[in-house]
């Protein structure tokens, strides 16, 4: 026969942002650490080595801060004026930064004064970057040149004098050492090849190119500029994939996640968005204070630093998991006692047969199933259901009466028990998801209760709060039903061409709040 | 040598079967209504019965011996007097120790009737008005097998083991208490050492050596237990349940079969519906199921658990119930409502929308609505239309309003997932909404508000129209199929059905009937609707687009008709007759009030049944009927009356309407005629003799049509295609008529309908 149903536990829609795993994940970060800078930050760049320290541009200064670290554990500062885009190389020993004065500069992590510096570009160079064979690396300038340094010989080895306008971002393959690409306030996106000396793809963003990404796998280019994110496929010869348009600013800079799976942008409207590369669909967002400028996550998402125009850095460090592991853990039975008879195989004249899986029934249910409805009650008014899950508890009464055994379940209770479901009722009462059930079983209490009032000061006082609640619901009730008389007035002096329904239909989400039994 | 039964009846005959080869042997006859029948083994040549001589509700206990014979029927008047005053359910009687007494109970006596002795002994119960013993009444009675003892059920739930009862002072008996409402019935296992009880609680309980201690249970058997009985060989048990069940027990205490028919619900709220899927007839089934019944094969194909919580079978509890229920979408998707009320002003409701499972094969819940409307809903329709992409539900309900549901995607990037939200809530001047339908492309939505329709256009829900024929609230209503599907029909509770047509916005026609049942044929145009008057239940079948009915059925019930349904055939029959052809695409069920399902068929009962019901056919005074089953007494006099009417028509031949046809033909002048050609083809086949010789059956109108059905604006066009035939039935020539077989008949009327239409608009 069929099984014992346990009691179905009333689910609410929850209010607000919907829980995803992505929500989860991208929540479960600290509160941020807020790092002042001299000005702007323009760049934030992670090492993508171990310890991870990241370099931060802002104004005429490169800081290297360790993960953890507030404080600067290195500056670079040797610039005349303002700048740009430090990078570190793939084995994060070496960095390198363009400068507001044409300026190329390499440095040496460990040391302090630049190790190479390559001059030829005649305006502010925004963007620098090394190529994948680590000997090369590439800058895009305000003179509208893409250049190819070469980093033993300090040499310039290539120009390109394609784009017309500034070239503000650009990005090195990290697969083939020949393939850059560069973004241009011409509002082009380029990729050069090396070996050709001309660009290989040329697509159309737009707008003016302030952010490129290259996937890990270079099959993928994402530029973002104005308010669009744009994906364009490289091996199509440049195909647009998708046109994001989820700011309300321009958007300034792209990161991808560790995993590849998510994409990041950061915008001057202070958000930063979350999407899937998949759907590219946002799946998260988050809010800063001011607009963003530069955006990068650490090693395994571990850390998100944002830049912001207020030169404020913000730090967020994921929450450490190691708490859990630190609880003494209970010694539990060897692995061997959980298989034990599980892997016997079948032999031929065996006939098997199975043990009914056992169905798993809350403590309430089992109480329930055996009629012990006091129990059953009493279990669901312990605190730590009420104040967590009291939809749990409302859930049971709301059975208990199904059953016709509520008055039973309320009956012969002490002071102390009755005042916890006073307690109870007193919390939840006035909530009109809970109303209808709850004040049946207040009607019960004071049936059951109104013989021995007056015995005993707290139950007395319980009681009295109870009644304050229910008059103050009471007047609540009236004045909205006052406000809503005042509205049917005001809509029915409103123009009569509108149909009745359409009036309706607005009338009806009030009707809705008001559905409180007063 | 086959095993005998004996069975006893009303008529006062006992009769003597081989049930395995289904003969009467020989048949007994006593002459007194017999009750219940017994036997024993050390007994052979008699049997007990209970009869009643003189007061009604005294019943006597005697035994009949049966004499020695070899004709077929015997009178058997030799009955020896055992026990008066007894109940007469057989429940009440038990033989115990082999037979050496009897044990009766009635009320609060306990009678005890020993064969050697030929004594009786009565043990009484105190019967005070006090509450302690108020339910001391007996209910059943068993005795154990091999010792002197006897268990008696009570209504307040005890059973009270009896010993030393051949001692009228020093008797005892010890009480056994588990149950807390009545104890349906009591069995001892064979060997004696336990003992079985059930009731209300629907819990079978084992009694181990008879002892309150040592007690099993086999719970949730999902009805009230009846009977309870224990095989011979003492490996199996069996109980009897009130929703026309049987449920075979191993020793164990572990159910090992379940013999299920058309479950028998306290109450029908959804009606009767059919699975578009599996072409079940789906109703109210358990408590808080659906059932889904196979017509073809009779038998229940399964339960589905709608309102999915534990059942307390308990005297006035207020249950859950599953009031409305409705397929849409090919069967893709199920509307269920389910409401408890406790007090007037607390209603609970629940709307659950399940979707349809290809690969487990079963519905699932898909989404869950808390108080769709504040008060009770009134009726729930999917739109069924192929045009419509999107599946969408409409409720409407008696708080004034009728709510639109739409399918919507609810899916993101983690899952794919539909749910269903609220499009449109309409209203027509705070009145209650009382029904809703659907046209059969959905473009336009019907809403009865008390005494008023309103007509919605389904693409932007905007109110087209309004009918209100002040004639009571609507208590039906159904738009027409096919080629009338401009009419809307609606029956009110004064006993009034109206046709509008939605073409002219105005009434068609209205007839005064007190429709009770409003079923439209999903394959044709025909609706039936049957009424219900002082005698009986009346069903009419019609079209709507004339207002005389196709077929009508007077007294089709004693009873009142609760819900109707056609239900498609899966090969079309193809009666000629008139009367039937409204059976040809879907045959018609119907329900009464105490639960039978009965239905139209052309079939002798014999014919359609099984030899399995045929068994429970030729026991007419089996008092459990089965459910499924063909209309009893009504079905053959219906029969009778319709075969008189075959013959009585074969002899008379109202051919007068065909040839006509060919004289309007004839008649018309050649350059208002198509061309000769396209004509010809059609006209010589028409003359031709047709092989198959059936017979145009027609059924004359012998039944009388009600006055009020010809309404009093009956469109032109009827009265004019009356009238051609008027002037067509005068110049007619005799002499032509018996020329034309029967099959010619046909043809021509087949050629006449071909070409009609063109006729009549020249």
């Amino acid at each position: 026969m069929a099984g014992y149903k346990p009691v179905a536990i009333q689910t609410y829609p929850i209010l607000g942002e919907k829980i995803t795993q992505d929500t989860l994940y991208w929540n479960n970060y600290k509160t941020p650490v807020q790092i002042k800078e001299f000005g702007a930050v323009s760049k934030v760049d992670f090492s993508p080595q171990p310890p991870y320290n990241y370099a931060v541009t802002a104004s005429s200064r490169i800081h290297i801060y360790g993960r953890y670290s507030q404080e600067p554990i290195k500056t670079f500062s040797r610039f005349k004026d303002t700048a740009y885009c430090a990078t570190f190389r793939q084995d994060g020993r070496l960095l390198v930064a363009g400068s507001e004065d044409g300026g190329v500069q390499l440095f040496d992590i460990t040391g302090r004064a630049p190790l190479r510096h390559f001059e030829g570009h005649t305006k502010a160079v925004h963007t620098v970057d090394f190529t994948a064979d680590k000997y090369h690396v590439v800058s895009g300038a305000d003179d509208y040149t893409v250049k190819l340094w070469d980093i033993p010989n300090s040499k310039e080895i290539l120009t390109f004098k394609e784009h017309s306008d500034y070239v503000r971002c650009g990005c090195a393959s990290k697969l083939n050492p020949d393939l850059f690409v560069t973004g241009s306030y011409d509002h082009t996106l380029k990729m050069f090849d090396a070996r050709t000396n001309k660009s290989v793809i040329s697509v159309e963003h737009g707008q003016p190119v302030e952010s490129v990404l290259l996937f890990p796998s270079g099959g993928l280019l994402v530029s973002a500029g104005g308010r669009y994110v744009k994906i364009w496929d490289v091996l199509k010869g440049g195909q647009l994939l998708v046109s994001l348009k989820n700011h309300h600013k321009t958007v300034t800079c792209l990161y991808l996640s560790s995993s590849g799976q998510r994409l990041l942008s950061g915008s001057l409207d202070r958000k930063v968005k979350i999407y899937s590369t998949t759907s590219y669909k946002v799946v998260h967002s988050f809010d800063y204070a001011a607009s963003i400028l530069s955006l990068a996550l650490a090693h395994e998402d571990e850390t998100i630093v944002v830049g912001m125009t207020n030169g404020i850095l913000s730090v967020k460090h994921r929450k450490s998991e190691a708490k859990k592991d630190s609880l003494p853990r209970r010694r539990r039975p060897a692995y061997r006692t959980f298989i034990k008879g599980k892997n016997y195989m079948k032999q031929r004249d065996d006939i098997l047969i199975n043990r009914p899986s056992k169905k798993h029934l809350e403590l309430y249910d089992r109480d329930l199933k055996n009629f012990r409805v006091s129990k059953a009650l009493d279990r669901v008014l312990e605190p730590s259901c009420t104040i967590k899950t009291p939809e749990i508890t409302v859930s049971i009464i709301k059975e208990l009466n199904r059953r016709g055994v509520l008055a039973n379940a309320l009956a012969g209770r002490d002071e102390k028990e009755i005042s916890r479901v006073l307690n109870f009722l007193i919390r939840n009462l006035s909530q009109p998801r809970f109303a209808p059930v709850l004040i049946n079983a207040a009607e019960i209490i004071i049936d059951i209760y109104l013989p021995v009032i007056g015995q005993s000061p707290v139950v007395d006082k319980k009681f009295l709060l109870l009644q304050g609640l229910v008059e103050k619901e009471i007047d609540y009730q009236r004045e909205l039903l006052e406000t809503l008389g005042m509205m049917d007035m005001l809509f029915a002096t409103m123009t009569r061409k509108e149909s009745t329904s359409v009036w309706q239909h607005a009338s009806d989400g009030f009707l809705e709040n008001k559905k409180v039994e007063s | 040598m086959n095993p005998k039964l004996y069975s006893c009846s009303f008529d006062g005959t006992v009769k003597l079967w081989d049930y395995v080869d289904g003969i009467l042997i020989k048949t007994f006859v006593v002459g007194l209504k017999l009750h219940a029948l017994f036997t024993l083994p050390s007994a052979e040549d008699s049997v007990f019965v209970i009869i009643n001589k003189e007061k009604p509700d005294v019943f006597q206990l005697v035994s009949v011996k049966l004499p020695k014979s070899s004709s077929q029927e015997i009178e058997a008047k030799e009955l020896s007097f055992v026990l008066d005053y007894i109940n007469q359910s057989p429940k009440c009687i038990a033989f115990g120790n082999e037979g050496e007494y009897v044990a009766a109970v009635r009320d609060f006596y306990l009678s005890v009737y020993f064969f050697k002795k030929k004594t009786t002994s009565r043990f009484t119960l105190s019967s005070s008005r006090n509450k302690k013993h108020a339910k001391n009444n007996f209910t059943c009675v068993a005795c154990h097998p091999k010792e002197d003892c006897i268990a008696t059920g009570h209504k307040d739930g005890k059973i009270r083991l009896w010993r030393n009862f051949d001692d009228d002072k020093k008797y005892t008996y010890t009480c056994l208490h588990w149950h807390h409402d009545m104890v349906m019935d009591l069995a001892f296992s064979v060997t004696g050492t336990s003992l079985l009880s059930g009731g209300r609680e629907s819990v079978l309980v084992e009694w181990r050596d008879a002892t309150e201690k040592n007690k099993e249970f086999l719970p949730r058997l999902g009805a009230t237990i009846e009977h309870i009985s224990v095989s011979p060989a003492g490996d199996l048990f069996c109980t009897s349940h009130s929703d026309n069940k049987i449920i075979v027990i191993h020793r164990n205490l572990e159910a090992s079969a379940v013999i299920q028919g058309l479950v028998k619900d306290s109450n029908i709220f959804t009606g009767l519906m059919v699975d578009p899927r599996t072409k079940a007839l789906v109703l109210n089934g358990k408590p808080g199921h659906l059932q889904f019944y196979s017509l073809q094969h009779d038998k229940q194909l399964y339960n589905l658990d709608i309102i999915q919580q534990e059942y307390i079978n308990d005297y006035g509890l207020i249950q859950i119930e599953l009031t409305k229920a409705a397929f849409g979408c090919y069967g893709n998707w199920l509307a269920t409502v389910e409401q408890r009320q406790e007090k007037e002003t607390e209603l609970e409701l629940q709307m659950k929308l399940w979707m349809y499972n290809k690969k487990t094969q079963g519905f699932v819940l898909n989404t869950k609505v808390n108080m769709p409307h504040e008060d009770h809903i009134t009726a729930v329709c999917f739109c069924n239309a192929e045009k419509f992409e999107n599946p969408t539900l409409v409720t409407s309900s008696k708080d004034g309003h009728f709510k639109v549901w739409i399918l919507t995607d609810d899916s993101d990037i983690y899952k794919k997932a539909v749910g269903w939200t609220c499009d449109f809530v309409g209203s027509y001047h705070k009145y209650q909404a009382t029904n809703c339908c659907f046209s059969e492309d959905g473009s336009l939505l019907a809403v009865s508000f008390e005494e008023i329709v309103t007509i919605w256009d389904s693409e932007t829900w905007e109110l087209k129209c309004t009918f209100c024929q002040r004639a009571g609230k609507i208590r039906h209503l159904c738009f027409g199929r096919l080629t009338c599907s401009k009419y809307l029909l609606g029956a009110t509770e004064n006993g009034i059905l109206c046709c509008w047509n939605l073409l002219s916005c105005a009434l068609e026609w209205s007839a005064k009937l007190n429709v009770r049942v409003m079923e439209p044929d999903p394959n044709s145009e025909n609706i039936a609707a049957i009424s219900r008057s002082s005698v009986g239940s009346d069903l009419f079948v019609f079209k709507p687009s004339e207002p005389r009915p196709l077929y009508i059925q007077k007294n089709i019930s004693r009873e009142e008709v609760q819900w109707g349904v056609f239900v498609p055939r899966d090969v079309p029959e193809s009666f000629t007759s008139d009367a039937y052809q409204w059976l040809n695409r879907s045959q018609f069920y119907f329900l009464t009030k105490s639960q039978s399902l009965l239905t139209f068929s052309t079939k002798s009962p014999e014919e359609k049944l099984t030899p399995t019901s045929k068994q429970l056919l030729a026991e007419e005074s089996l008092p459990t009927t089965p459910f499924y089953f063909i209309l009893g007494k009504h079905r053959e006099q219906q029969d009778e009356k319709i075969n008189e009417a075959f013959e009585s028509e074969l002899v008379q031949l109202p051919l007068t309407e065909n040839i006509p046809a060919i004289s309007e033909l004839l008649h018309t002048p050649a350059h208002v005629l198509p061309s000769a050609s396209f004509l010809c083809s059609k006209f010589v086949s028409s003359l031709l003799l047709s092989k198959e010789t059936k017979s145009g059956e027609e059924i004359p109108e012998d039944v009388d049509m009600e006055e009020g059905k010809e309404s009093d604006d009956s469109d032109e066009e009827n009265d004019f295609t009356e009238k051609i035939q008027d002037t067509n039935n005068t110049d007619l020539g005799e002499d032509l008529l018996h020329q034309l077989s029967k099959s010619e008949e046909k043809e021509l009327r087949k050629f006449r309908k071909v070409d009609y239409s063109w006729i009549t608009v020249l």
